[in-house]
């Protein structure tokens, strides 16, 4: 099969543009991004410069690949990331935009590349449980309720690609800071310091620029790991709690 | 030369505790006078930058994606082995070192291998207090299962997504000494130079791959934790970045490279459908536990549906050859057993290279809710590859690249012979012999992270007060340039063919003479083919764009280019290790019935390679392997 391209291409300090490529001989079992390699090969055949695309696993982990296809982030397919998506969701003939996840706090670094590094700064503000190397109990001395663990799990399956931000209008994070919250919120393990996580890290996700949550659920629709809104709902009443308890208590949450 | 792993004396259980207690210490205020430098953040390097910065060590961490949380230890699915006997079947740390010991063909060091097991029970006390959501019992105690290799149930998981949990835990450890500024994090920050003063590794070269700004960085001392080779056979189940570069160039500036052709070709991949493909998809082997391997008994029979090939007429080979471990044979004794069958003509799927793993019986005896539940997530990814749906017909699988068990050489504290250069998780050679189990490698990498390193380091550091050099010393503006220099060098040459053409004509070269099955005719062939590739690459390479802008080619380019002088040196090791081993099969030495025939008057030893040259014979030193504790035994999962 064939198709057609409009790609997003845009270099340090310039403003992008959109440029169109032919993707001819597309087998249906290839990937999306397998597509894109041969695309690149074509290109630096005839002395241009390849796209840049974020990517590594090509298996839906490592949150790398980011592409907006067809004004979806991660493209056409249900609960798939970018690089988890196949030929064979398009038809020949079939004229495909590929953007960068677009927001506000992910400025693009080059063509279909952006900077996601204010997610890395929200974790470090808070998303983590303080247990040093060598200071912990035996595993089996804190039993965990096996609903616990497993919606516990289901929240920190995130890979943390901004999928959610990309595809909000507002450019909300809340989505992948709830998600963060509520796996470490959920188990017994991470209740000691509920409270300062949560404050800092929307702290954190406030300062970085990203928008606030307007309750469309663009981001669960586009979540390639099936994240739930209600983990936002969850946030926002450990939010509440957190800001009540710490007027109260006066507990030091910005150390 | 001989090489000593400077083990410490005394009995096997008590050497660990031993090390430690002879251990010089640094003193908390003295600690934050030095400066470690990580590069890689996976687990063994997120868990080392994270506890070396919690004991007070200035720390400087380096990884080439944009988040620590993007290392290749994110894809790892099954699971990670603790003694933790939580499941009363007999497990211990003898029994967890000797299946190690064992599972690695008796290549593996002793001494390590038993820290390992040893400090197996307190990684998974660490993880779990950070929040890992492991499986659970309905009590709220952890849920364990079996993997390949092992007759207890040892392994620890998260559905199928153990290795992110566990990277996500030491991320989150790091991310909170990043943000107490205890460690300084550079993310894409690509390692292309080590640099070594007086023969001490006190520093890197690094280019920065947003901006191309290329800069030394020095501190006293250097920990790779870099990960495995495997993309020198290109298609593997690797990320496509993965490289080799770091400990490349770090074996060049001296650092010996051992067993380089000891790797791994995991039995449970989806096969290849076509020349466009980049990467193979690992099936967690943990789907052994329930599903059965077979292919047709006749020829005739391999383009039928699966489901009409009757239960007489399949062969569940692995059942047929090894009754007590069946289709948990290890990886490398199935992974043989596949490629077999496919040479007889009896595999299935495209170009006759798979081979059926089927869940019908288990799906009959558990129901497909449990089936669901165990597995469904690698159901899922085989249908989004295949377009298939493997609850209706047997999936296909066959082996891929998967794991490097060679690696830059250390000794038992897991430094290199380079001083003040230490190497942890897969980028060492250290732990896992001729072939690792699985739920192996994650274990090692934290336990090398969490554990060894935080008690080893200050042994050298000790030793090492006011020594670090100036970012603009000598020595560091040299290695600096001459890195600027291989940059323009390769920018330069501006030829015809693409960097991914020569990746993948290496790939294909790699997996046909250096792959499953090796000898003495199709290594000799790779070792004439290789320096031509290199000589083409160097002449006809087409690398776009410039040095100073994020540029993928570039960063590609380099990479391939150390595959290139990587694979002669796999081959060289192949070709001098006239035994077979783990995952190291020489068709000319092989038992009657097929199975790895090891030489131990000739080759028990770790065979370590000091760089002399691109092109020029590489100098061979020997570790002699010296067993204490187990005796030397042919390997038998019959
Ligand atoms: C698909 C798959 C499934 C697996 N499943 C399991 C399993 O179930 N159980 C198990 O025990 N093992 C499993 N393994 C093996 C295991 O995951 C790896 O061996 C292990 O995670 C490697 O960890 P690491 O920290 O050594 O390296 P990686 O996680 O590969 O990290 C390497 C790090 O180094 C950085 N880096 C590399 N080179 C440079 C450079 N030049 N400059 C700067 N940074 C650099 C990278 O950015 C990255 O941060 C699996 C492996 C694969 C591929
Ligand atoms: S490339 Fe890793 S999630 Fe897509």
């Amino acid at each position: 099969m064939n198709v057609t391209l409009k790609v997003w291409r845009q270099s340090a300090g310039e403003k992008g543009r959109f440029e169109r490529y032919e993707a001819r001989n597309c087998n249906p079992n290839m990937s999306f991004l397998e597509m894109l390699d041969e695309v690149n090969e074509d290109l630096t055949n005839s002395g241009k410069e390849p796209i840049v695309f974020e990517h590594d696993c090509r298996e839906g982990i490592c949150g790398c690949c980011s592409l907006v296809i067809n004004g979806e982030p991660h493209g056409p397919e249900y609960r798939v990331a970018s690089c988890q998506t196949y030929m064979r969701s398009f038809k020949d003939g079939d004229v495909i935009t590929i953007e960068p996840f677009r927001s506000k706090a992910f400025p693009v670094i080059k063509d279909l590349l952006v900077n996601r590094g204010a997610f890395d700064r929200i974790i470090q503000a808070g998303g983590f449980i303080s247990v040093s190397t060598g200071s912990a109990p035996d595993a089996n001395s804190i039993p965990v309720p096996k609903v616990s663990a497993d919606l516990s799990m289901d929240a920190a399956a995130c890979i943390g690609c901004g999928a959610c931000v990309a595809a909000c209008k507002n450019g909300a994070a809340m989505l992948f800071v709830s998600a963060k919250a509520a796996h470490l919120n959920l188990l017994p393990q991470g209740l000691a310091e509920k409270d300062r996580r949560v404050l800092a890290m929307v702290g954190t996700m406030d300062a970085e620029g990203f928008g606030s949550c307007s309750n469309t659920y663009a981001c669960e629709a586009a979540c390639p790991k099936g994240i739930t809104v209600d983990f936002i709902a969850k946030l926002n009443r450990d939010y509440a709690l957190a800001s009540v308890r710490t007027k109260l208590l006066g507990t030091d949450v910005a150390a | 030369m001989t090489l000593n792993g400077n083990v410490p004396s005394g009995p096997l259980a008590n050497q660990w505790s031993e090390y430690i207690r002879h251990s010089k210490l640094v003193n908390p205020a003295n600690k934050r006078k030095f400066e470690i430098i990580v590069v890689g953040t996976g687990l063994a390097g997120a868990s080392a930058a994270a506890t070396l910065a919690e004991l007070g060590y200035k720390v400087k961490a380096y990884c080439y994606h944009d988040s620590p949380r993007r290392a290749h230890s994110v894809a790892a699915q099954g699971g990670i082995n603790a003694a933790k006997n939580y499941q009363n079947d007999g497990d211990s740390v003898y029994r967890l070192f000797y299946d190690t010991i064992k599972g690695g063909d008796f290549r593996a060091r002793e001494s390590n291998v038993h820290r390992l097991a040893e400090v197996s029970v307190n990684i998974i006390d660490q993880c779990a207090a950070q929040g890992v959501p492991f499986a659970r019992e309905y009590g709220g105690t952890l849920a364990n299962r079996s993997f390949g290799g092992a007759q207890v149930s040892r392994t620890f998981y998260a559905r199928g997504q153990t290795g992110q949990q566990l990277l996500l835990g030491a991320y989150q450890a790091l991310s909170r000494q990043i943000g107490l500024g205890a460690v300084q994090m550079f993310t894409r920050h690509e390692m292309l130079d080590l640099i070594v003063v007086n023969g001490h590794a006190k520093g890197i070269v690094t280019r920065n791959l947003a901006d191309g700004e290329i800069k030394a960085h020095t501190a006293d001392a250097v920990v790779l934790a870099t990960g495995g080779y495997g993309n020198c056979w290109n298609l593997s189940t690797y990320g496509r970045q993965s490289n080799a570069t770091a400990a490349w160039r770090a074996y060049k500036k001296g650092a010996f490279f051992a067993n380089p052709c000891y790797v791994q070709i995991h039995p449970t991949c989806i096969p290849r459908s076509g020349d466009y493909q980049s990467k193979l998809t690992l099936m967690s082997e943990s789907l052994r536990n329930d599903g059965r391997v077979w292919v047709p008994k006749r020829k005739e029979d391999c383009g039928k549906n699966p489901n009409d090939i009757a239960e007489a007429d399949r062969d569940y080979y692995l059942e047929r050859k090894y009754p007590s471990f069946g289709n948990l044979a290890p990886r490398d004794i199935s992974s043989r057993a596949a490629k077999e069958a496919c040479d007889d003509g009896r595999g299935v799927g495209p170009g006759g290279r798979g081979v059926y793993l089927d869940f019908s019986e288990a799906i009959q005896r558990l129901g497909k809710h449990k089936v669901e539940e165990r597995y469904g997530n690698l159901f899922d990814i085989y249908k989004e590859i295949t377009g298939e749906d493997a609850y209706q017909v047997p999936m296909r699988i066959y082996p891929a690249i998967h794991y490097t068990m060679g690696g830059l050489w250390v000794d038992y504290s897991l430094m290199s012979n380079v001083p003040g250069l230490f190497v942890l998780g897969e980028a060492n050679f250290s732990d896992h012999g001729a072939n690792r189990l699985g739920a192996s490698a994650l274990m090692q990498g934290l336990s090398d992270g969490y554990f060894v390193i935080p008690n080893t380091i200050n042994n050298y550091l000790a030793t090492q007060k006011e020594k670090r050099p100036a970012a603009d010393s000598d020595a560091a503006v040299r290695a600096a340039n001459e890195v600027r220099d291989g940059v323009k060098k390769l920018l330069a040459i501006k030829g015809k063919r693409t960097v991914s053409d020569f990746h993948r004509e290496l790939g294909n070269l790699m997996w046909e003479k250096c792959g499953m099955a090796r000898d003495k005719e199709g290594l000799e062939y790779a070792l004439r083919e290789i320096p031509k590739l290199r000589e083409a690459f160097w002449r006809d390479v087409n690398v776009t764009g410039e040095g100073e802008e994020l540029n993928q080619a570039l960063e590609k380019a380099g990479r391939v280019a150390d595959f290139l002088e990587l694979a002669e040196l796999v081959c060289k090791d192949a070709l001098h290790r006239e035994e077979s081993c783990g995952g190291h099969f020489r068709s000319e030495h092989q038992t009657d019935d097929g199975e790895a025939l090891r030489h131990d008057d000739k080759f028990a030893y770790v065979a370590a390679w000091e760089f002399k040259g691109v092109g020029t014979e590489p100098d061979l030193h020997q570790e002699p392997l010296n067993y204490e504790e187990v005796k030397l035994a042919t390997r038998s999962y019959k």
